[in-house]
């Protein structure tokens, strides 16, 4: 065989496993992904069972320790519909009420039973506030 | 002063827009003397950005809330070090702080590159002149950093605390001299797209800056890595962030083309790719600065929205269509010269490595992109966890470590088996030797993947051992050196080949870290009373008893409130104390809590207590309790409301103490992770490595000094 065309033929399987290998990581980030929704989508459409990864703000004066045990609510960031949750796990430090959060878990009985350390915060680079008034 | 400084930024803008016209007009037409005038400009840009730079730092020092930027993240109670670096935790002072160090570093290369590569320097300039061009526009148009209150407060809101760490401070001007320093072999090699210049003479001029900012964007990873272990409570350093992974995707490309460079230097092949390769890295360096900067990824960091998103995107759409399309027509001219011998050569695990680093940065950005593009295919947003991430990185960061390994020890051109068995007979043994020591004295194997990698790991620094040692060797015999001076000549005088092996040493060291401390940690959450006890990973841990402090913050972020707890760890024989604890920052609210009150409803973070070691850490860190505090303050917020500040600095530090005296249970996070040191001391030898590589070596200056006297020599005889 020819030296060039044994250099396409080589290209040819090297592009094909390239090609095979992104495919497999795209097709299987579809499965493996969490869906994303607000809470007030999650309230009136939430399959039981299935894994949710919900982003909204803390209501204000709904957080409650019971041992290691965390319940609080959040909310829409522009809504008032809202959805109790119970967490166990690592709280990051910026969590607050009227922040903005992101925890996974799975719906019972209209409450987000959250998964062990998953909630997150915003990065603190992000935080803005309106300057203080005096 | 708002005056000047907007003046300085309008004459900025003028300045750029002149420089990139002065350059192109002088490419054009042949006049140097335009070039010049272009290059004069860009050192004027420079000192107008140093300038403005000066006036609101001036400003922050001061404490002048009249500015927007100083009253929302300064404050006069802030230390001197916070208020310097508070600037780029906003977002006009990025911006300034980008135009800053790109007008140095282009100033640099462009006073370096004065009397080289007539052809390509104008265009380079022009490019460098439309990126500061931008960057200034979009501070003007957008988010000045001099814009005014028209109502100043009189006390602004003060650095966000979890900012307030040294790791922190040094990290984003880190990052963004990173992605900056990527500007310049950029803006040469579309300077070579457009004058067809094939030649290896863009990547000459313009490798020790991309050096620069590899080595600066690895620095500014790792920081943001410490701050996130010591910081943020915790205990993690890395969660596949898209702000994390902003700044590993420029840096995974500019680690391939740090590489596939020096096959193009030694044999003329891979033009195209390397061009392609800078651009990616660029634009990724563009994006990385946009997603930390615009809030783009909605669902997941819908945080802070920025104004900037549409401008930023239609000049990175610019940038990427404007290079791909020159790339394109200048496919032919930058044909490879040469062919891949064997696949058993240096170039052909050179081109590998370039693969894997790639595709690791491909399964990074479909990662960090999984919300948009779910969203464009299923009209669903979803997004892809940690756990995603780890399945794809870890058997490419594994092939890396083998090529990393492999590299070195093949020839250019081809191998003969034999020489390759010599070469990879000490190496192979002593990944051997390391494997059945780890099954056998260890529980290694309780992790396949960790023990791949510590075996490759090993197998890579017998490698970098192996080569220091025979080049020792050579020059022993050769030079009748002493074999300690022979090592430390043959660094001096193979700077770039060693430094880059001592690179080599240190990645393998950060990956042993990660594998070692993701795969073996031990973490509990616990909930103690004083004098509890609690175990984990082989560690007694005694809560002693709790502590409280009014403005005694060790770390010196200036909080007012501190809440912690005393332990005693016992491993063995060992015992020593550890002093984790919890600082409050007051909400400048009154309502909230009322005037006492107000001091714990802010903000909260914790001082993590580290007990660094070389094979483990203990790591702790508080949730003090405080719901006992609610009655005290109660009654102080009715009695002392109106009480002289003194008075209330008593009564805070009684309630304070308070805690001290009869707390309730806190919640514990503790954690042993085995090397998890080993990152950062992996991080310096690499980091030393990179110095090593990029110092000017002298008998290079003597070279060029040589070779520019010998042509002024000739020019003046033909002449005479």
């Amino acid at each position: 065989m020819d030296p060039s065309r044994k250099r396409r033929i080589r290209l040819g399987v090297a592009l094909c496993a390239a090609v095979l290998l992104a495919g497999a990581l795209m097709y299987t980030s579809f499965g493996a992904s969490t869906k994303t929704e607000s809470p007030s989508k999650l309230l009136t459409s939430a399959e039981p069972g299935r894994s949710y990864e919900v982003t909204g703000k803390v209501v204000d004066g709904s957080i409650k320790r019971e041992g290691t045990r965390l319940r609080f609510a959040i909310r829409d960031r522009d809504g008032t519909a809202q959805i109790p949750v119970v967490y166990t796990g690592t709280v990051p430090d910026p969590f607050r009420e009227g922040r903005e959060v992101i925890v996974s878990g799975k719906v019972e009985n209209g409450v987000l039973i959250g998964e062990r350390d998953s909630l997150v915060t915003k990065c603190p680079s992000k935080f803005t506030k309106a300057p203080a008034k005096s | 002063m708002d005056t000047l400084g907007t003046a300085c930024l309008v004459v900025a803008l003028l300045t750029a827009v002149y420089s990139a016209g002065a350059a192109l007009y002088g490419a054009r037409t042949g006049r140097h003397e335009f070039v010049t005038s272009a290059r004069r400009a860009f050192y004027c840009l420079a000192g107008l950005a140093i300038l403005a730079t000066a006036l609101i730092e001036s400003r922050y020092l001061a404490s002048d809330f009249r500015y927007e930027l100083v009253a929302q993240n300064s404050s006069t109670s802030l230390p001197t070090f916070y208020k310097l670096a508070a600037l780029w935790s906003s977002q006009a002072g990025s911006l300034l702080f980008w135009v800053l160090v790109l007008s140095i570093f282009s100033s640099v290369v462009l006073h370096v590159t004065r009397r080289a590569h007539r052809e390509i320097v104008p265009y380079a300039t022009a490019v460098l002149a439309g990126i500061a061009g931008f960057f200034v526009f979009l501070m003007l148009a957008y988010a000045s950093p001099f814009a005014t209150l028209a109502d100043p407060p009189a006390e602004g809101n003060g650095l966000e605390p979890l900012l307030r760490n040294p790791a922190m401070m040094f990290h984003p001007p880190m990052l963004y001299s990173g992605y900056v320093g990527f500007s310049i072999p950029f803006a040469f090699a579309i300077g070579a797209l457009v004058t067809r210049r094939t030649g290896a003479d863009w990547i000459r001029s313009t490798r020790r800056f991309a050096l620069i900012a590899w080595t600066f964007l690895g620095t500014g990873i790792l920081l943001g890595a410490l701050w996130s272990y010591s910081e943020l409570g915790w205990g993690g350093y890395w969660a596949w962030d898209p702000v994390e992974n902003a700044a590993l995707m420029p840096w995974l490309t500019g680690t391939a083309f740090l590489h596939s460079i020096m096959v193009q230097e030694k044999r003329g092949m891979l033009r195209r790719w390397n061009l392609a390769l800078i651009v990616g890295t660029f634009v990724l360096s563009l994006l990385g600065t946009f997603l930390v900067r615009s809030g783009v990824l909605n669902s997941i960091h819908a945080f802070g929205a920025s104004t900037l998103g549409v401008p930023f995107l239609i000049f990175v759409a610019v940038v990427l269509l404007g290079s791909v399309g020159l790339l394109v027509t200048r496919l032919d001219d930058f044909k490879s010269s040469a062919r891949i011998d064997s696949l058993l050569s240096r170039e052909a695990f050179f081109l590998l490595n370039n693969l894997a680093l790639v595709g690791l940065c491909f399964v990074t950005f479909w990662g960090t992109w999984f919300p948009l593009i779910s969203k464009a295919v299923t009209g669903n947003e979803s997004s892809v966890g940690p756990p995603w991430f780890d399945r794809y990185t870890m058997p490419l960061g594994l092939v890396l470590v083998a090529l990393i390994g492999i590299g070195p020890l093949l020839a250019w051109r081809r191998v003969t088996t034999r020489a390759a068995l010599r070469a990879f007979a000490a190496p192979l043994a002593v990944a051997g030797g390391a494997l059945v020591l780890l099954l056998a004295l260890t529980d290694a194997a309780e992790s396949t993947s960790s023990l791949a990698l510590f075996v490759l790991a090993a197998f890579v620094l017998a490698a970098v051992g192996q080569e220091f040692w025979r080049g020792a060797g050579a020059r022993r015999v050769l030079a009748r050196e002493p074999r300690p001076l022979a090592m430390l000549r043959l660094v001096g005088r193979n700077r770039r080949r060693y430094g880059g092996y001592i690179v080599h040493a240190g990645i393998a060291l950060v990956l042993v870290g990660v594998a070692g401390s993701s795969a073996f940690a031990k973490h509990e959450d616990v909930r103690l009373a004083a004098g509890q006890t609690a175990r984990v990973g082989g560690y007694e841990v005694t809560y002693v008893r709790p502590t409280a402090g009014v403005a005694s913050d060790r770390a010196g972020t200036g909080a007012p409130i501190t809440l912690g707890a005393l332990l005693r760890v016992r491993k063995g024989d060992r015992v020593f104390y550890e002093h984790p604890s919890r600082n409050y920052y007051p909400s400048q609210d009154f309502s909230q809590g009322g005037p006492f009150g107000r001091f714990f409803e802010g903000e909260a973070n914790s001082e993590v207590a580290t007990k660094w070691g070389l094979t483990h850490n203990f790591w702790a860190a508080v949730t003090p309790d405080t719901s006992n505090l609610m009655g005290p303050i109660r009654v102080a917020n009715r009695r002392f409301a109106d009480a002289s500040p003194d008075v209330q600095g008593v009564i805070l530090a009684a309630i304070a103490q308070s805690y001290a005296k009869s707390p309730p249970p806190a919640t514990f996070r503790l954690i042993v992770s085995p090397m998890v040191s080993w990152i950062w001391l992996g991080g310096l030898i690499a980091i030393a490595g990179a110095l090593t590589a990029g110092w000017p070596s002298p008998d290079a200056r003597r070279r060029r000094v040589r070779s520019l006297y010998a042509a002024r020599l000739g020019r003046d005889l033909s002449r005479a």
